[in-house]
């Protein structure tokens, strides 16, 4: 199973997680052999068999939509790495020219 | 008195019957620690304040005559549950600043018995790992030998047990997270059904597999502690519409005409003899406790690593899409841009081996392969639980070997990743399959523990934990500690 570089960078970009050129061979190896792990499971013949949701086979519970938690927005924000005016900071999102 | 030396329910009676207060006990046990834990690392934060104070409390109630059921009996909690006001860093520079909003619903139920937290143990960073040198805060080591690593990801869990530096530990198990690392440390440690534990307020990994549970010095321990901590939540939606099992009635119960299964496929590959002489010997034990014992075949367990290195990466990919540096947890310095502060707060605030599993899950995920990877391994899943399903038709338990081996010396593993994922090879399948199962000592090569696994069916911890105790009843290799 090879990986391109570019295929690499794609990945890496989807996950958004930057990855220096340098460490790419490495890692990339690294996920090629792992990927290479995967090929067993083609000769499994899985024609006759539905992909497995729940080990025990529950359908997804439902409740009242009720207000069971109180407001907890003073208490998340102290974790924020940066806030103002009780919201998230982040760098600007949206360009343009003002 | 060696107050370390007695078993959970040795201390729960010394504590009604005022031999000693659980300010005492708790201190002893701080005191272990700030002595021993040092060179261990088994724990990322210790709650010295906190504790003395849910000890004082407990004394209190015990005056009282309103003691809770395990009112001041100490416990470690991974560091993976979430304990508000207290840092829950999960393992990771990513979330080194953490502290939790609000609490576990595993630590909640413990706290509502009473029990008293020494602190958080060290582990694999997000639960990924099999020898805990992937933390951010540092390899853990074994008490048996500190050149040795103890396991993973509950490495700290398992070594602050074995070094009894808590009588007892929460642990999580996605692939072996507990098992392994119980075996290779000399414990007991269980893994319930998938469901049985609530998830909520345990930091996710992969949510099909991920399931928390305990690791003791005893089945008798473990049955205790796990017992409080099951029952449905309705916090989780996986959790099961069951009441909390009885675990500890029926441990005594002979195990007398019950079968036991010896999975062909695992007794197929070669192991090293010193484990086949351990196995084999434990057999002998079941077998003149009136077990039978019978092959069973699980003719798609060979499948069992590729799937869980496809589901596992791809639902890892998925639930730590939450680390985007905005929220909570770290963020990287002066990012240019909203792009440039997500890639390189995820490139800075994970480890390698994380971001090595989030890249393999994405690859998973992403168009075009989602039916050749992710699909196919729920499939092979599927067809992995059915094994299970017939066997268990014909057995009471499946036994095989925990870890292909003992302990491994620290570095030896950590260049080569698939190497360390062969650790998991025979506890993989139980996550696969939702199943209970449990880990527990059965021998001793070159001075370093090993273990035996025993996996039962759905819902079957009682009888997991009733042969495991008395196979207790029978050895002597659980009362065998370290000597630190």
């Amino acid at each position: 199973m090879a990986l391109s570089d570019q295929e690499l960078k794609e990945i890496a970009y989807l996950a958004r997680i930057n990855v220096n050129e340098e460490s790419l061979t490495s890692l990339k190896k690294e996920l090629e052999d792992i990927l290479g792990l995967f090929e067993e499971l083609n000769e499994a013949d899985t024609s006759q068999i539905s992909a497995m949701s729940h080990p025990l086979d529950l359908s997804q519970p439902t409740r009242k939509d009720e207000v069971t938690e109180e407001n907890l927005r003073e208490e998340l924000l102290k974790n924020a790495p940066s806030v103002k005016s009780g919201l998230f900071l982040v760098p600007k999102v949206i360009d343009g020219d003002n | 008195m060696d107050l370390h030396k007695l078993s959970l329910n040795q201390q729960l009676n010394g504590l009604k019957e005022g031999d000693f207060t659980s300010t005492e006990l708790t201190s002893h046990y701080l005191d272990r620690i700030s002595k021993l834990d040092k060179e261990l690392n088994s724990f990322i934060t210790v709650t010295e304040d906190q504790a003395l104070l849910q000890a004082e409390a407990a004394d209190k109630r015990y005056k009282e005559k309103s003691n809770l059921a395990l009112d001041g009996l100490p416990i470690a909690h991974k560091d993976i549950f979430c304990t508000k006001g207290v840092l829950t860093t999960c393992g990771s520079k990513m979330l080194s600043n953490f502290e939790a909003p609000y609490s576990s619903t595993v630590y909640e139920k413990l706290d509502n018995e009473g029990m008293v937290m020494l602190g958080k143990t060290n582990m694999d960073e997000f639960a990924m790992g099999s020898s805990n040198e992937t933390s951010y805060f540092g390899p853990v080591k074994n008490p048996w030998d500190t050149e040795y690593v103890p396991g993973g990801s509950s490495g700290g869990s398992a070594s602050c047990v074995s070094a009894e530096l808590a009588p007892v530990a929460t642990a999580t198990d996605t692939g072996g997270s507990i098992r392994q690392p119980a075996s290779l440390c000399g414990l007991t440690g269980i893994k319930p059904t998938y469901g049985r534990v609530s998830r909520y307020g345990m930091i996710a990994f992969a949510s099909s597999l991920d399931q928390g549970g305990v690791v003791a010095r005893s089945a008798e321990d473990a049955a205790l502690i796990l017992e409080a901590m099951s029952g449905h939540d309705s916090k989780d939606s996986t959790s099961l519409k069951l009441d909390k099992p009885d675990l500890t009635k029926g441990l005594d119960d002979s195990i007398k005409g019950m079968k036991i299964g010896l999975p062909k496929e695992f007794f197929a590959q070669e192991m090293p003899a010193y484990i086949e002489k351990s196995i084999e010997e434990a057999i002998e034990v079941y077998k003149s406790l009136g077990a039978e014992v019978v092959e069973v075949s699980l003719s798609n367990i060979n499948l069992s690593l590729p799937i869980y290195y496809i589901i596992a990466p791809a639902e890892c990919s998925a639930n730590l899409s939450r680390y985007d540096g905005v929220r909570y947890g770290y963020r990287c310095e002066n990012p240019k841009d909203i792009e440039d502060l997500y890639m390189r707060t995820r490139e800075e605030g994970f480890g390698k081996e994380v971001k090595r599993r989030i890249l393999i899950g994405t690859y998973a995920l992403s168009a075009g392969y989602y039916d050749a990877y992710y699909l196919k391994a729920q499939k092979c899943r599927q067809l992995v639980a059915n094994d299970f399903s017939e066997a268990f038709k014909s057995v009471d338990v499946i036994l095989s070997p925990t870890t292909p081996g003992t302990s491994f010396k620290s570095g030896e593993k950590t260049d080569d990743p698939i190497e360390m994922y062969l650790q998991d090879i025979f506890t993989i399948p139980a996550n696969l399959a939702g199943l209970p199962g449990l880990s527990v000592p059965c021998g001793e090569y070159e001075g370093l523990p090993l273990g035996m696994q025993l996996v039962g069916n759905s819902l079957e911890e009682a009888k997991l934990l009733q042969f495991a105790h008395s196979y207790q009843s029978n050895t002597d290799w659980h009362k065998k500690m370290p000597n630190i």
